[in-house]
């Protein structure tokens, strides 16, 4: 995989009709980087994310996708988006990652179709095939999800708290594949609630309230200081509080 | 006895016809009405039935009962409903439900005003559908539309599911959602106009969406409800056809009814999801406790 330059971001601004949900970000991500965005609610990380996938034209500035293609581009909607009781099986869901690839017509072939099992085992759903997906534990269904993006085969990885609500054991499985990635040299970036594990398993951070408080390694990121930043910024935009939770995990003192 | 119930009145002409039409539409719109439901779109159905008949008044006034102006004007004007009502839901942000609510009524208002003031249509024929006014043309209309919804649906089967299911996928991917759901629409569009003459403008879309709806019950997989709803429509449109020769009511109510009456049945007794089912379940669930 030959890597792509470097994606970048100059002052890019992102609205939300008169909502300003990124203001003024500027900044790189290194092609083959392992970062994690994090910041309160309503801090403009999803937004951002879909900015990046293409989904979200900025209102100014520019966004340098560094070569990439769309097909080399994949995004991971929060889980609650597609709908969990649509009459398809596992192996349906799994092989529309080839979609990008193959378009609205084309057959997959006999290599494909062998990937596409083959992805299912990789996740852990081995034997699912035909299991309809109304059947499996939200746990489940996100292995599933991660199935498909494992066969968009993309070079850019965007994931959106792609932990939420998860069960620990498929947490686990779900972050050593996410850092495989990483060692195959494809750029993954996610949004992140849970700062523990942004501390432990990612080497780069994204600490977003609007704009970028702090972007650099995650030790010199997450400090103290540069929390409290993240939060008060925004309060100070808002006017209101960030939701106490929220607050409780920024405030948390580093593990 | 089951000869002069149940074949005798298809050796009239006129039934015959009216049973070859039905057989179209129940192959072309109940996999459509599936999708309707599986997009949360069942609504959608009751508002392009009202938002048709202005389109069909229109053609009529203009051109006398033609099936072809009276279809052309339909397909039209459903066409500027579904349209209509998805904009101004994007336009304006406003509750989407109430603004298609909005658009039906007008609609059915501005039809039923336009056909009164043209006393040559008799209204009942049109909301309700007649059975006597299967022509040649219109059965050439209905297997027409079943033609070309078939081969259609089959082209855009693909990107259709996947918009139906994961929108924000599919935009990501760059799958157009937008032409799917139009290509989609369309074929509703079709298939609601080319109804209303067996069956009337406001019991075309009962054809379409009960069999689908009851789907659910008969089958688990997407393929298999596409069948269940096809092999639902044409059970009910032959005995709603019966039904309506015997009781002398007109064949849109009497087949809407007889679908009505299998969803009930699948609703209560069906092998999934079906009231029966789950009580079956709750008491293996207590045995096995």
């Amino acid at each position: 995989m030959t890597p792509p330059s470097a994606l970048c971001l100059d002052r890019v601004t992102l609205r939300h009709g008169a909502i300003e949900a990124v203001t003024g970000l500027t900044g790189t991500f290194q092609p083959g980087c392992l970062t994690a965005v994090v910041g309160p609610n309503g801090a403009g990380k999803t937004t951002l994310l879909r900015a990046l996938a293409g989904l979200h034209p900025p209102r100014s500035g520019q966004i340098s996708l560094g070569g990439l293609r769309p097909v080399d581009i994949a995004l991971l909607p929060q889980a609650s988006r597609p709908d969990r009781h649509f009459p398809l099986t596992c192996l349906d869901v799994a092989a529309q990652g080839l979609f990008p690839r193959l378009g609205a017509f084309r057959a997959a072939s006999v290599g494909q179709r062998a990937r596409v099992v083959e992805a299912l085992g990789t996740v852990g759903l081995d034997g699912k095939d035909s299991t309809p997906i109304g059947a499996l534990s939200a746990g489940q269904f996100q292995r599933l999800l991660f199935a498909r993006l494992l066969l968009q085969d993309a070079r850019l990885l965007l994931l959106d708290e792609p932990f939420n609500a998860i069960d620990a054991p498929t947490t686990v499985a779900l972050l050593a594949l996410l850092r495989q990635w990483h060692r195959d040299g494809r750029t993954v970036i996610a949004v992140l609630h849970d700062l523990e594990m942004v501390q432990r398993a990612f080497p780069e951070t994204l600490l977003l309230a609007r704009h970028a408080i702090a972007w650099g390694p995650t030790p010199s990121v997450l400090t103290s200081a540069n929390r409290r930043r993240a939060r008060f910024g925004l309060e100070d935009w808002n006017g209101i509080d960030a939701p106490v939770s929220r607050e409780a995990e920024l405030e948390r003192p580093a593990a | 006895m089951i000869n002069d119930l149940l074949i005798a009145p298809f050796a009239m002409g006129f039934m015959r016809r009216a049973l070859a039409g039905c057989m179209a539409l129940s192959v072309a719109g109940p996999p459509l009405g599936v999708f309707l439901v599986l997009r949360r779109m069942s609504l959608m159905s009751d508002v392009l039935q009202h938002g048709i008949l202005p389109g069909i008044a229109i053609g009529a006034a203009a051109v006398g009962l033609s099936v072809w102006a009276m279809g052309l004007g339909g397909v039209i004007a459903g066409l500027a409903v579904a349209l209509l009502a998805g904009w101004l839901a994007r336009a304006t942000g406003g509750r989407e439900d109430s603004q298609l609510a909005g658009v039906y009524l007008m609609a059915l208002a501005l039809g039923v005003a336009i056909v009164s003031a043209e006393r040559s249509i008799d209204l009942t024929h049109l909301l309700f559908g007649s059975v006597l006014a299967v022509d040649d043309t219109a059965l050439l209309a209905m297997a027409g539309a079943a033609s070309v919804t078939l081969p259609a649906l089959a082209l855009i089967w693909r990107p259709l599911i996947l918009e139906s299911f994961d929108p924000g996928f599919t935009a990501a991917s760059g799958g157009r959602g937008g032409t799917w759901h139009l290509a989609f629409l369309a074929l509703v569009v079709l298939c609601v106009v080319s109804g209303f003459v067996a069956l009337g403008t406001l019991m075309s879309v009962g054809l379409m969406m009960l069999p689908a709806i009851a789907a659910r019950h008969f089958a688990a997989s997407l393929a298999g409800q596409m069948r269940a709803s096809v092999l639902l429509a044409v059970i009910a449109s032959t005995g709603g056809l019966l039904l309506s020769y015997h009781v002398d009511i007109p064949a849109g109510p009497a087949i809407v009814l007889s679908a009505g009456a299998l969803w009930m049945a699948g609703l209560a007794f069906g092998p999934r999801e079906s009231l029966l089912r789950g009580t079956l379940d709750r008491l293996r669930q207590r045995e096995a406790v």
